[in-house]
């Protein structure tokens, strides 16, 4: 049972996050407090929606880089309606706006990843400069602010709500409750659905895929629009959490997600991952920006950690894999 | 009776190259087909046709069933109960066993979900009909190759398969394996179901099928029942040549051995090894797959360190630590899969041929002569008669066999007295074999002395003047070429004293 629990590498990151949340504790105990943890948890609903997507795509065996761009487009076409007929939207039709638009600009980028067989990183690297090209060029870089009064209540909202000792509410945030039910559906879609064994099938081995009669425009077509609704999404998860669109607010973050996802054990050659190791691997990159913030280590310091923890997790798990191998190949001798 | 599936007039031109020309073919329900042909011959190109994963030039009619089809897709011909074994197995190494040998059934049948309940059953069932057992949640990419193997096979048979197409199936199978594979494929016939065998091995070709195929550069020869082909007829069909071996003996008699084994060994890896090895001499070591023979000859070549024992150079005692240090004495090791090992695949032939030897084509300023460069290129690929459109064709575009004399080539240039050939004619066929065989000795009667490493005992029969058997690490028999048998041999891999 334990050296089956620790043939997974989510149980490392799982002891990682044990270890890192035991010393922040040690030096600053407001960390370990259930304000401190729906707080993060809240903040961290964006990068944990976008980690679904990329998640998809990395098992798929493609890698997506334009997902910051999407979400740029969506959350500022969702800004300006929001300023125009505020009053006529709802917090339903705005996810679904936002989500549409970023389904759509998905399968643009499976449609030429499939049809002109162009690797996914190079076509989304292009996809990600002309989407936020254009947007730069249309929104000359306005910030919009002063949303309607209907779509700022959602970050005081919560499923349940608690009180500090001077008064101040908190609790488990809506919006953290609804990326939790993401995660639940994408945890169902990946492992109960006939879709998402695929998914994990092409992402193995694609000529056996298609050898095996699965259709591989469908598969390519979900996969990326699936990241596009994530990343509609997350625009929407960012507008209710800062009230404001910027649009160079959500570029340049592309590989902080892509490197919690693979912290969680999603492999950049496809085929691996899973939903709970997305999870640990956001939570570890929350945790360590939030602790060594709490330990009053200056921000410069986030991007060396960061870095080192990658190498460490990623290296440890290729050790692992070298080692069961290597156990493999020993010739029997008398 | 009527075929269960005709072809007609098939034709498939890439730009610049006919891959099929107007070949027909036909199956009939509990037959076993043999399809037999060089690399490049057309063979592969036909399957894919069959399963629909490539469409064939307009002009072609394929029939399935009494059913004309038309640009049918995989998944219709999975519908129509074709299944495909590849060459490669096309497994998915990250999933299940039972998942790997259940989702295509499950795909194909449009369901949306997936419960284990339901894989464990399809796959026990499949497992059932060729009574095999494996441990159904490990995953395939962690079990052994012969394992895999039966995985493709369960696969096959988790649908109503009315033929059953295997494309080189016994590549990576043990002989006891092959064995009870060809009694899988026997079985089949009394359930009426048809079989295409494609494989290189002619005498199992000749061992199972019905009626033999044979394509030439993409026409077809014809079809012939089994019974009236023996080996000499279905190579001298293949290739359009004879082909016969003479027992090869050495030229030289050389009282001093180039390289001295005694007692080497390395713990995990081999066990108290003794040989000599005289200068043009060619050597066959065999024995079945991790008996030790690769990690032995990688001992010699200075990959691995051996915890006992002596290596003996022109008499002078040698310790390798490394590769160049093993190449610089004179010893050079030519790969096993000279695909992913030998070769820049992309890359031209002549950089290929020159990256064991850029040392010695430096100029003073340290850069390289091109000079010398073009000149070593030249003497190679004339020397090895390496077929090439130009010396600036990437390695990929040389057919099988001029690919190996490439990667022979490269490691000659250094100038070896000792050649280590680790199965030098996997996976090529006939024609391009015997090619390889002759440059062996030749090389050989210039006075190199040669290790050759093979799975395959009639190889080593018809090229060695010596024999080494490897079973568990150790040597378990030593024979002299022309005073044994293949029977004698194969006795010795299977059932060691």
């Amino acid at each position: 049972m334990i050296k089956k629990l620790f043939s997974h590498h989510e149980t490392f990151v799982f002891l990682a996050i044990v270890i890192f949340s035991l010393i922040i504790t040690f030096i600053n105990p407001s960390f370990f407090t259930l304000e401190n943890m729906f707080d993060l948890l809240k903040s961290y609903s964006l990068m944990g929606t976008f980690a679904i997507g990329v998640l998809f795509v990395l098992i798929s065996g493609g890698i997506d880089i334009s997902f910051t761009a999407i979400a740029t487009i969506t959350g500022y076409v969702i800004a300006v309606l929001l300023l125009q007929n505020g009053e006529q939207l709802n917090i339903v039709t705005v996810f679904l706006i936002a989500g549409g638009i970023g389904s759509l600009l998905g399968m643009v980028n499976a449609f030429i990843i499939y049809f002109f067989n162009i690797p996914s990183i190079i076509t989304t690297i292009a996809t990600l400069n002309i989407y936020y090209g254009i947007l730069t060029v249309l929104s000359k870089g306005k910030w919009l602010y002063g949303f309607p009064e209907w779509f700022g209540k959602y970050t005081q909202m919560y499923v349940f709500k608690l009180h500090t000792a001077n008064g101040t509410p908190y609790g488990l945030s809506v919006i953290t409750a609804f990326w939790f039910a993401l995660l639940l559906i994408a945890w169902f879609i990946l492992r109960y659905t006939v879709l998402g064994r695929s998914i994990y099938a092409m992402g193995g081995n694609i000529a056996s895929a298609k050898r095996a009669g699965f259709n591989l425009l469908k598969l390519h077509l979900f996969v990326y629009s699936f990241m596009g609704l994530m990343a509609g999404f997350a625009s929407v998860i960012q507008a209710l959490l800062v009230q404001t669109v910027a649009p160079n607010s959500l570029v340049g973050k592309e590989l902080d997600v892509l490197a919690a996802v693979v912290l969680g054990g999603a492999s950049l050659t496809g085929g691996t991952g899973s939903v709970l190791g997305a999870v640990l691997g956001v939570a570890l990159i929350a945790i360590m920006g939030n602790g060594l913030t709490l330990m009053h280590v200056p921000s410069y310091w986030y991007k060396v950690v960061i870095g080192t923890v990658i190498l460490i997790s990623v290296g440890a798990s290729a050790y692992r894999h070298k080692v069961s191998t290597r156990r493999r190949v020993i010739i029997e001798v008398e | 009776m009527e075929p269960f599936l005709s072809l007609k007039n098939v034709s498939k031109h890439y730009v610049g190259v006919t891959a099929l020309n107007q070949v027909d073919f036909e199956i009939y329900p509990g037959e076993i087909h043999c399809l037999v042909g060089e690399n490049g011959s057309g063979k592969s190109t036909l399957i894919k046709i069959i399963s629909g994963t490539v469409h064939a030039d307009p002009g072609t009619e394929i029939t399935i069933a009494g059913e004309a089809v038309h640009g049918s897709q995989a998944i219709d011909t999975i519908h129509k109960g074709i299944q495909i074994i590849y060459q490669d197995l096309s497994l998915f190494p990250n999933l299940t066993v039972a998942e790997n040998i259940a989702l295509g059934q499950v795909v194909a049948s449009r369901k949306h979900l997936v419960n284990s309940n339901e894989l464990h059953r399809i796959a026990r069932e499949a497992m059932a009909r060729i009574d095999v057992h494996l441990p159904m949640d490990a995953l395939v990419g962690e079990i052994s190759l012969a394992d895999q193997q039966l995985v493709a096979i369960c696969r096959a048979f988790t649908s109503d398969v009315r033929l059953l197409i295997m494309d080189e199936p016994t590549a990576s199978l043990t002989r006891k394996e092959v064995d009870a594979l060809l009694q899988v494929v026997q079985e089949m016939r009394s359930r009426s179901i048809a079989t295409i065998f494609v494989s290189h091995k002619l005498d199992e070709v000749l061992q199972v099928a019905d009626r033999v195929t044979v394509l030439r550069d993409g026409k077809k020869v014809g079809t012939y029942p089994a019974a009236e082909l023996n080996d000499e007829k279905l190579t001298h069909l293949m290739t359009g040549k004879k082909v016969t071996y003479l027992p090869f003996t050495p030229s030289q008699n050389s009282q001093q051995p180039v390289l001295e084994v005694r007692g080497l060994s390395k713990h995990g890896y081999f066990k108290d090894i003794n040989f000599r090895l005289y200068p043009g001499e060619i050597i066959g070591l065999t024995g079945l797959l991790g008996s030790g023979r690769t990690e032995l000859a990688l001992a010699l070549f200075g990959v691995h360190q051996p915890d006992s024992g002596e290596i003996l150079f022109e008499g002078r005692a040698v310790q390798f630590h490394s590769i160049p240090e093993a190449m610089r004495t004179g010893i050079s090791y030519v790969p096993e899969d000279r695909l992913t090992q030998g070769l820049v695949m992309n890359q031209s032939v002549g950089k290929n041929i020159t990256l064991t030897i850029l040392d010695f084509l430096r100029n003073r300023f340290n850069l390289l002569d091109q000079r010398k460069v073009q000149t070593s290129i030249r003497r190679w690929v004339e020397e090895f008669a390496i077929k090439v459109p130009s010396l600036e064709s990437p390695m990929q575009t040389l057919s099988g066999g001029n690919q190996q004399r490439v990667v022979l080539a490269k490691w000659i240039a250094t100038n070896p007295k000792v050649l280590i050939l680790d199965g030098p004619t996997i996976g090529i066929d006939i024609a391009a074999k015997f090619s390889i065989h002759e440059t062996i000795r030749a090389l050989a009667n210039r006075g190199l002395a040669i290790l050759l490493i093979s799975d395959e005992v009639p190889e080593v029969l018809q090229n060695t003047n010596r024999i080494l058997v490897m079973h568990k690490g150790r040597l378990a028999g030593e024979f002299v070429t022309a005073q044994t048998s293949l029977s004698a041999i194969q006795n010795l891999i299977d059932h060691p004293a």
